[in-house]
């Protein structure tokens, strides 16, 4: 114990020259000084906080010493990842898109996809660790179109781009055989059960929320809320916080039973490419002949995503129908303009996702002495020597900012909900069963368990197809 | 409307029309999205050590384990100190390398005699698990030459860093990623 002091000492003495310049203390005031160090690491945080307020003089204390034949290392720092990997990335998702939607359209065939997907979990997931994402990539765009500070790097804004322009002309074959999020789930669906129509199309809105919940964050620059809830990062990092692994397991536990969860009811990309999907130029077709409404293709869709023949209504009926619509075209503005309203109101608790409000709240707390001590946070802010007013205004700002933007989210709830309303009571007249275009992934079970796919590839004779048909009709 | 196919070939119609114009549309808008805001290029995560309080929070936030947070010791600023407020414990039993006498909880920092009574202090990175206990040290009583940054190769490049989220000082922010890292030198603090 002692010769620590001693040592202690003589290093500090032999810096006296430097310290009596600092601070014009003596040789005696050295070992007092080294007393007071003890009792320094007691009240650390008081003293960090006064000597970073004065950190003009706080660096070099000791002046680093001249060697005469002792060499400097030099600080090295691990390089980053090379910039034509990102390019690499681009060209491995344009090669998977293009092959995809040829697999789903043309060649038809369910293994391929299979096998794609696989390779594309395999790279953009596990390799690629799941960043960068097109999902995540919605969050980088809308940041970039509100705050002109925000650099948006072009590989980004590409992969955003690439799947919304191919499932405009392919159908969603991104989520077929492309997205990690997606293969990963297509692996974990082995006893999928059908969903009831009006849960599935209920719980199928949540996308749109989320989608209009992660525009708002992201614009305001809040938080990227997709990011912070990816269910399945953590698999492919194989690392990740407790209540992010436990998400993702209970989304792939649930994948079991219910198929893709995460792509049905929450992904904010899929609501994107559900939109462009419906109005694409190709997209997967059931049968290559005429359909024999065998419904097998029905029984293996394991996303509730075929659509059955429609029956001719009733004269009194389609009265009925056409009543129920103008009475939804009605009340949609009306939900639209009630969804603004209620977004409004809901400016404080959106705001509080803002690191300045946080702040904010925090330190007006702290001044009004509501709430005793201080947190990292407050103390770093207070080390700034920013003034608070300044702070509380910023905070004031935002939260105003988040008064016109929960405005716009909520009318996007309420549109959504309109539409979807209206979009039910529209009747269309189907002859043969059909994927519907916005809710099918392309993952091409349909046309693998059609008996008329199965004859075209010569894996049955097509007569015995028909007679199979004609024996299950009876049956039924 | 009597004609089935020429209703057909009005959809054919209106639908091609909307294909082209998402097309276009999307396209134009990722151009003019990605020439307007990246000629900046790529970034990446650093932390501005000028900011960092080196509060622990990098060791347990990062989606990685360990973090991708490292410390690192710029030497030119480094006062070779024998008693380390980095290195040592705050009531050291002895002055050496002794384990119950380190601070650092990893035994990441190699300590090595240079000339009396100069110390050198090296950072082992494969130990090293970002926990800011040595950055802390060194800044409340030294020179501040060791400081937490991320190791670039290691990072995942969350788009939001977890990290970032949780930092209390808003120390984190993107760099461009030519210039990955925010260094300390002599002159800066002179």
């Amino acid at each position: 114990m002692r010769s620590t002091v001693e040592r202690g000492l003589s290093q500090f003495s032999r810096r006296g020259d430097a310290c009596a310049a600092n601070s014009g203390c003596g040789r005696g005031q050295v070992r007092q000084r080294l007393r007071m160090k003890r009792l320094a690491w007691a009240f650390l945080p008081l003293i960090l906080l006064l000597l970073t307020a004065a950190a003009g003089w706080a660096e070099e204390r000791f002046p680093p010493p001249d060697f005469t034949d002792h060499q400097l290392p030099q600080t090295v720092v691990p390089e980053g990842r090379a910039a034509w990997m990102e390019y690499l990335d681009l060209a491995a998702l344009t090669v998977g898109l293009s092959l995809a939607s040829y697999l789903a359209v043309w060649r038809r065939s369910r293994r391929g996809l299979f096998l794609l997907a696989l390779a594309s979990l395999a790279w953009l997931g596990f390799w690629r660790e799941g960043c960068v994402c097109p999902i995540g990539a919605i969050q980088n765009v809308t940041l970039a179109v509100f705050d002109p500070g925000y650099a948006v790097p072009a590989v980004v804004v590409a992969f955003f781009a690439l799947p919304l322009v191919f499932t405009l002309f392919f159908g969603r074959t991104f989520c077929a055989a492309v997205c990690p999020l997606g293969a990963v789930q297509e692996l974990a669906a082995v006893r999928p059960l059908q969903v009831p129509a009006w849960l599935d199309h209920a719980l199928g809105l949540l996308a749109y929320v989320y989608l209009g919940a992660a525009v708002l964050f992201a614009a305001t620059g809040s938080a990227f809320v997709i990011c912070r809830y990816d269910p399945f990062v953590g698999f492919f990092r194989l690392s990740g916080s407790l209540d992010m692994l436990v998400l993702g397991g209970c989304f792939l536990v649930v994948g079991m039973f219910v198929g893709r969860p995460y792509c049905r009811y929450l992904c904010p990309y899929g609501a994107l490419l559900r939109l462009l999907s419906k109005v694409s130029k190709w997209h997967v077709s059931i049968t290559p002949d005429e359909c024999i409404q065998c419904r097998l293709c029905e029984n293996a869709c394991p996303y509730g995503a075929i659509r059955q023949p429609t029956v001719d209504q009733t004269v009194a009926d389609r009265v009925v129908g056409r009543r129920r619509l103008a009475a939804l075209i009605v009340l949609a503005p009306l939900l639209v303009a009630m969804g603004a309203w209620l977004g409004t109101r809901m400016k404080v608790p959106l705001s509080r996702l803002h690191p300045s409000v946080r702040l904010a709240e925090r330190i007006r707390l702290e001044e009004t002495g509501r709430v005793e001590g201080t947190i990292d946070a407050s103390d770093a802010f207070r080390n700034t020597g920013r003034p608070v007013a300044e702070l509380y205004r910023e905070a004031f700002e935002q939260t105003r900012r988040f008064a016109v933007a929960g405005g716009w989210f909520g009318a996007w709830v309420g549109l959504v909900i309109g539409a979807k309303l209206i979009h039910l009571s529209v009747r269309r007249r189907r002859t043969d069963y059909q994927p519907d275009r916005a809710n099918c992934v392309a993952c091409g079970r349909c046309f693998w368990y059609c008996p008329n796919e199965q004859a075209r590839l010569g894996l049955i004779c097509p007569t015995t197809a028909a007679e199979h048909e004609g024996h299950k009709v009876q049956s039924d | 409307m009597s004609n089935p196919d020429k209703k057909l070939d009005r959809r054919a119609f209106v639908g091609n029309i909307v294909r082209g114009a998402g097309a276009v549309g999307l396209g134009g808008a990722a151009v003019v999205l990605a020439a307007a805001r990246s000629r900046a290029g790529d970034t990446v995560w650093q932390i501005d050590p000028n900011k960092c309080i080196a509060c622990g929070n990098c060791a347990t936030y990062c989606v990685l384990d360990p973090s991708a947070v490292k410390c690192v010791h710029s030497f030119a600023m480094c006062g070779y100190c024998e008693l380390c407020t980095g290195y040592f414990e705050p009531e050291p039993n002895a002055l050496n390398s002794g384990a119950e006498n380190q601070l650092c909880p990893t035994g990441a920092i190699k300590r090595q005699f240079i000339e009396d009574p100069y110390h050198e202090y090296t950072i082992d990175n494969s130990l090293c698990i970002g926990c800011g206990k040595c950055v802390k040290g060194c800044s409340a009583f030294g020179n501040g030459s060791l400081y937490l940054q991320v190791s670039q190769d290691l990072c995942v490049g969350c788009n939001e860093c977890a990290i970032a989220v949780a930092c209390p000082s808003e120390a984190f922010r993107r760099v461009p990623a030519d210039e990955p890292y925010l260094l300390k030198h002599r002159e800066q603090s002179g």
